[in-house]
């Protein structure tokens, strides 16, 4: 099953340790730790459930395609890192 | 008598201003670091509740039930889906439509005393959100989403346009006023079913000369009411500023302001709705004070003539700008705060004949509010 780990800023805000949930696109990944830590889903995503503007996921490496729907595949060993984008420098 | 406190919400958190024999000090910070929009002290229920903005991470509201010791989360306002094929209006900058998506809690307000733990928020893009759980839950106003002007409004200081005033009518609090950069004034009767739009006079010289008189086109930046007569309103609009005595029907302008009649904030006295004070700048593209001195406008007789206060506040080379939420009037009618873009706070407790600096080195302040 997939992994998700979250950005350190993140923690000062809500608690998001490392999770390891199924999913086999980003989207099901993370309504699966989202579960249960629904307070989280609205630092990470926006009203429409999209990524949030200055937010950035990456899957192995790779940078998330798709912003709105999530819809990117992930493998059965994936690593997903939920990060910020950098702003200001 | 109880000491009177003041909260700031700043670029970096919030500030906690109390009463004490030397005068007002900052007693505690909140969230520092963390940028607060929007502050409001409930006082029916001794609440208070904070908005703040997270660059990366959305806007989010916390309350606390011990007067500020502790907060935790609440849920933030929620828009609607946004149905595909919506034609939305434009961003100011960027020329992309409006996403229904909450940027910013722009203003707070309780929703009357006959309502115990109902609120009113007011957001950017255009949203005016109820609560009727202290923040538990949030619900858009549907209808004056949904109003076919609604889409009419645009940004003004910023990009995409938002609700900063809500006034409850006192006497019947299904009687709500909003002013909105840049769409107006609105009124509802009915507790937000149907929504009209209160601007006739207000003018807009920004605007090309056939639609400067337009209600809904308007930039009021401040409105306020009079607790005890609410048919009163005043409003530091972007274009001057106006008064109502007739609870909106019709606003008149009033040029007599020195020394400028330029700036975002107004207050107005809780007993005496000829009583209000202004911080006025030189408009528009330079919003900074005339001269360089931190001034504060006061008429007590009704817009006829302005009183200039100036004792401790500077007079020498200040830059101080002052939001639209950056004054706010004690229940006492005495005590008036003031912060600025620059960090300033100031206090006076004889309505603004002598100013105490609480402090020059805050954060920007967004705004300050008395419990």
């Amino acid at each position: 099953m997939p992994r998700v780990v979250f950005t350190a800023n993140l923690q000062r805000h809500v608690s998001c340790p490392p999770s390891v949930v199924p999913g086999r696109t980003v989207r099901e990944a993370l309504d699966a730790v989202f579960a249960s830590n629904e307070r989280a889903r609205g630092y990470v995503l926006d009203d429409q459930g999209e990524l949030r503007t200055n937010m950035a996921v990456f899957v192995d490496g790779e940078m998330l395609r798709d912003r709105r729907g999530l819809s990117d595949a992930v493998g059965e060993s994936a690593e997903i890192h939920v990060m910020q984008a950098l702003s200001g420098g | 008598m109880t000491a009177r406190r003041l909260w700031a919400a700043t670029r970096k958190g919030l500030f906690l201003v109390e009463e004490g024999a030397g005068g007002f000090r900052i007693a505690a910070t909140r969230f520092l670091g963390d940028h607060a929009t929007m502050v409001l002290a409930d006082r029916r229920d001794g609440a208070v509740y904070a908005a703040l903005e997270h660059g990366h991470f959305g806007a989010k509201l916390h309350r606390s039930d011990d007067r500020g010791g502790t907060f935790r989360e609440i849920a933030a306002p929620k828009y609607p889906t946004q149905p595909e094929g919506e034609v939305e209006a434009k961003n100011w900058t960027t020329g992309q439509p409006i996403q229904w998506k909450l940027r910013k809690v722009w203003s707070l307000e309780t929703a009357g005393d006959d309502r115990p733990g109902a609120l009113w928020a007011g957001t950017i893009p255009g949203g005016l959100f109820l609560s009727k759980d202290r923040g538990a839950s949030w619900e858009i106003v549907e209808p004056l989403w949904r109003h076919p002007d609604r889409k009419r409004w645009f940004g003004g200081g910023e990009p995409e346009p938002g609700i900063h005033s809500i006034v409850v009518d006192p006497r019947n609090s299904r009687r709500v006023f909003v002013a909105v950069s840049c769409g107006g004034v609105w009124l509802t009767e009915d507790g937000g079913e149907t929504w009209t739009c209160r601007a006739d006079g207000m003018r807009a010289e920004y605007m090309p000369p056939e639609q400067q008189r337009d209600p809904v086109i308007q930039d009021p930046h401040r409105m306020v009411a009079c607790a005890a007569a609410p048919d009163v309103l005043w409003c530091q609009h972007h274009n001057g500023v106006f008064r109502s005595t007739d609870g909106a029907k019709s606003w008149q302008e009033i040029t007599q302001v020195n020394p400028s009649v330029f700036g975002f904030a107004v207050g107005v006295h809780p007993r005496d709705p000829d009583l209000a004070w202004l911080v006025p700048a030189i408009k528009d593209e330079k919003r900074i004070p005339v001269d360089g001195k931190v001034v504060v406008a006061r008429t007590r007789d009704g817009a006829k003539t302005f009183d200039i206060l100036r004792n401790g506040l500077p007079q020498e080379h200040a830059y101080d700008l002052v939001f639209r939420h950056g004054l706010d009037v004690h229940p006492d009618g005495d005590a008036v705060a003031v912060g600025s873009t620059t960090g300033s706070l100031w206090i006076t407790g004889d309505r603004g004949e002598t100013w105490q600096t609480v402090s020059e080195h805050l954060p920007p302040v967004y705004c300050v509010r008395w419990e």
